[in-house]
């Protein structure tokens, strides 16, 4: 389907990062948003304040992160693409209802725009110390998928991504930005309507009566429907049946919550994307993401002149995590090199894929500011041995 | 003949035996609900009802509606965002007291700050029931609860004052035993726009008559009942509730005021002219 015209501010455009963000939810067809003020986060709620009125739609700034989180899955059930924006502190409100959106299996797109952490930490100054907050955050077994744009344009292009993702797999999306990716400001170009690809959202075709709301497709993502259409359903963050209905055993769990990580897992293929440069015959990889990745950049040239086989990996759908690609790289590679703005977050992730196969080396960041790009190279210079 | 349940077309009767006690008075006021809905005017596929955590939680999953239950405290932002998205829907919250005044209390008093044309049913049976009888803050002072051993020394809120003072434009209170009066009340609440208030005083037979030894849930229920005295328009200050003394029930507020949607929509009208588009939902 294509986008609504009525939400694409087609152009070539100079925006930061959140403003992108904001009109990458228009352009998506997102229609509600609820938000709460937090830097560096807060610009994107401010554009689509201004713009929604004059878009058709509506923002409403909730009392707290807690009741955001969940007024956008309200919107969603009633048919309404929905989005909320915060930092690290509302993001750990939020987990509550990221745990409801998974179980509900409602279409949302979470975005947090990084900052410092723990607690109040580094309001206005970048960090990438919730990625695995995002994967783990809430309670229970569940898989999510989070993307980790790394310029204001592709701010714009994966908020996109980001609803469209949601649409299809029926699960709350995470846009993991960060204060950097969010506050610079870069030519953004904003497409056409007709040149834009939405996914729209996967109603039932089956009538009230015969509709079962957990159901699922072959693709294990069951059709939706939304309030107000005559299926007078129910959905209950209670472990729950193919109806829908709270069932309080084992064997309703297991079917339910293995589902619901498969959901994930089976069409990860599908989901996740890397962006791979010159990796054949790399003696070492950077593996990297988000403002990170271009900030590697600059190491990897240097070390490149000194004659370094050096390959980069940038993850841009950071979870799922390809798995199968590390694996299959940590046979041919003698380093990975992954430089992340935090104490060792997704570097966890590529040591247990690389299983000893190949070395693998964190260039650690407490955030404030992205890496020293020499800090980089040094560790891919000692990588490499 | 076996007979139907006279609110059976609205209960999911493949989920009934209900996980309510004998006697207690969550059912009672569904019933009352599902009365009123019945012999309103609305189209009923557009009505939802949306339910947090706890015993009066479960009550959406027994109503035949889109209904949807949701996490402690926060039925009131999801309602807010359902029925923003789609203002032709009608949504109701059903939850008890813990639940909504509690870890829900900020969410209240915004929700009814703003106007936002909802209805909250809030059975108030002065304790968390489905947990085993902690103190809440609806827990009347010197009645005793699990986490209060000795008494309650807190002082409760008073919600139809809470409700009021926050905005609600429709309050009222009666107990579960008030059959044709709270369906009367839902009634009014279902013609009205804005943020209605009902709070239904409840017996919770098994653990706060209990553990208070106020009889069984019956007795208690007659007992709310008949020391109770309807005083439609009394000031909200004057009704709170003591342990075991005159409940104060009636209409207390009434008044027209504008939504939050018909806020934003007169003010976008007027400040953005021509630019300003309307929303309606969608679908
Ligand atoms: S525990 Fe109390 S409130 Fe809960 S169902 Fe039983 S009587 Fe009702």
């Amino acid at each position: 389907m294509k986008a609504d015209p009525k939400g694409v501010l087609t152009g070539s455009h100079y925006l930061d990062g959140d403003h992108a963000c904001c009109e990458g939810a228009l352009a998506a067809g997102c229609r509600f948003v609820a938000g709460y003020p937090i830097t560096p986060s807060t610009e994107v709620v401010e554009r689509f304040s201004a713009r929604i009125p004059r878009v058709g739609g509506i923002f409403i700034q909730m009392e707290d992160e807690l009741s955001s989180s969940i007024a956008i899955l309200g919107a969603s059930w009633a048919g309404v693409k929905s989005m909320t924006v915060t930092s690290g502190p509302g993001f750990s409100l939020m987990m509550e209802h990221i745990g409801l959106a998974v179980m509900l299996e409602t279409p949302c797109v979470y975005v947090d725009v990084q900052r410092g952490g723990p607690s109040t930490g580094l309001p206005t100054l970048p960090s990438q110390a919730d990625m695995m907050q995002a994967r783990w955050g809430s309670h229970g077994d569940y898989e999510v998928i989070a993307i980790s744009p790394s310029s204001p344009q592709e701010c714009f292009d994966m908020t996109i991504d980001a609803f469209n993702l949601s649409e299809q797999y029926r699960t709350p999306v995470f846009l993991m930005m960060d204060e950097c990716v969010g506050h610079m400001t870069e030519k953004v170009v904003i497409p056409p309507a007709d040149k834009i690809e939405v996914t729209p959202r996967r109603y039932t075709k089956l009538p009230p009566g015969k509709y079962l709301p957990y159901k699922p497709d072959r693709d294990l993502v069951p059709p939706i429907v939304k309030a107000g259409d005559g299926y007078r359903f129910h959905v209950t963050g209670l472990t729950h049946n193919e109806k829908g209905y709270p069932v309080m055993s084992a064997d309703c769990q297991e079917t339910l919550v293995h589902r619901l990580v498969d959901k994930i897992r089976v069409n990860a293929k599908k989901i996740i994307r890397y962006e791979e440069e010159k990796i054949n015959g790399a003696d070492v990889i950077v593996v990297s993401y988000g403002i990170t990745a271009r900030v590697a950049q600059q190491a990897i040239e240097l070390a490149r002149k000194d004659g370094v086989k050096v390959g980069s990996l940038r993850l841009v759908v950071v979870w799922p995590f390809p798995e199968k690609r590390i694996r299959e790289l940590a046979g041919k590679t003698k380093a990975f090199v992954v430089p992340e703005m935090n104490y060792g977050q997704i570097v966890f992730e590529v040591e247990r894929c690389a299983a000893g196969r190949a070395a693998t080396f964190l260039v650690p960041h407490g955030g404030g500011t992205t890496h020293n790009p020499e800090d980089i190279y040094k560790k891919i210079m000692e990588a490499a041995g | 003949m076996k007979k139907e349940h006279p609110g059976a077309p609205l209960l999911r009767m493949d989920r009934i035996p209900h996980i309510w006690c004998p006697t207690c008075g969550i059912g009672t006021t569904l019933n009352c609900l599902i009365s009123a809905l019945s012999a309103s005017k609305l189209d009923l596929d557009k009505v939802s009802v949306v339910s947090g955590i706890g015993c009066t939680g479960r009550g959406a999953g027994y109503i035949k509606l889109d209904s949807f239950h949701v996490t402690h405290g926060r039925a009131i932002p999801f309602a807010t965002g359902l029925k923003l998205a789609n203002p032709k829907l009608k949504v109701i919250v059903f939850s008890g007291d813990g639940d909504i005044i509690a870890i829900g209390g900020n969410h209240f008093i915004h929700a009814a700050r703003r106007n936002i044309d909802i209805v909250v049913i809030c059975v108030n049976n002065f304790n968390y029931a489905m947990t085993g009888g902690q103190v809440g803050p609806t827990t009347p002072l010197t009645a005793n609860a699990t986490t209060m051993p000795f008494g309650n020394y807190e002082k409760p809120f008073n919600l139809p004052y809470l409700a009021e003072s926050s905005g609600a434009v429709y309050v009222t209170r009666w107990t579960a035993l008030h059959i044709r009066r709270l369906t009367g009340a839902i009634s009014e609440t279902l013609n009205k726009k804005g943020f209605s208030f009902i709070e239904v005083i409840s017996p919770c037979s098994t653990i706060y008559a209990r553990r208070n030894k106020l009889g069984d849930g019956l007795s208690l229920m007659k007992f709310y009942h008949d020391n109770s005295e309807i005083k439609h328009g009394a000031n909200t200050r004057d009704v709170n509730i003591e342990f075991q003394k005159k409940i104060v029930v009636g209409k207390f507020v009434d008044i027209e005021k504008p939504t939050f949607l018909e806020a934003r929509d007169e003010h976008y009208r007027r400040v953005l002219g021509e630019k300003y588009q309307p929303y309606g939902g969608i679908g």
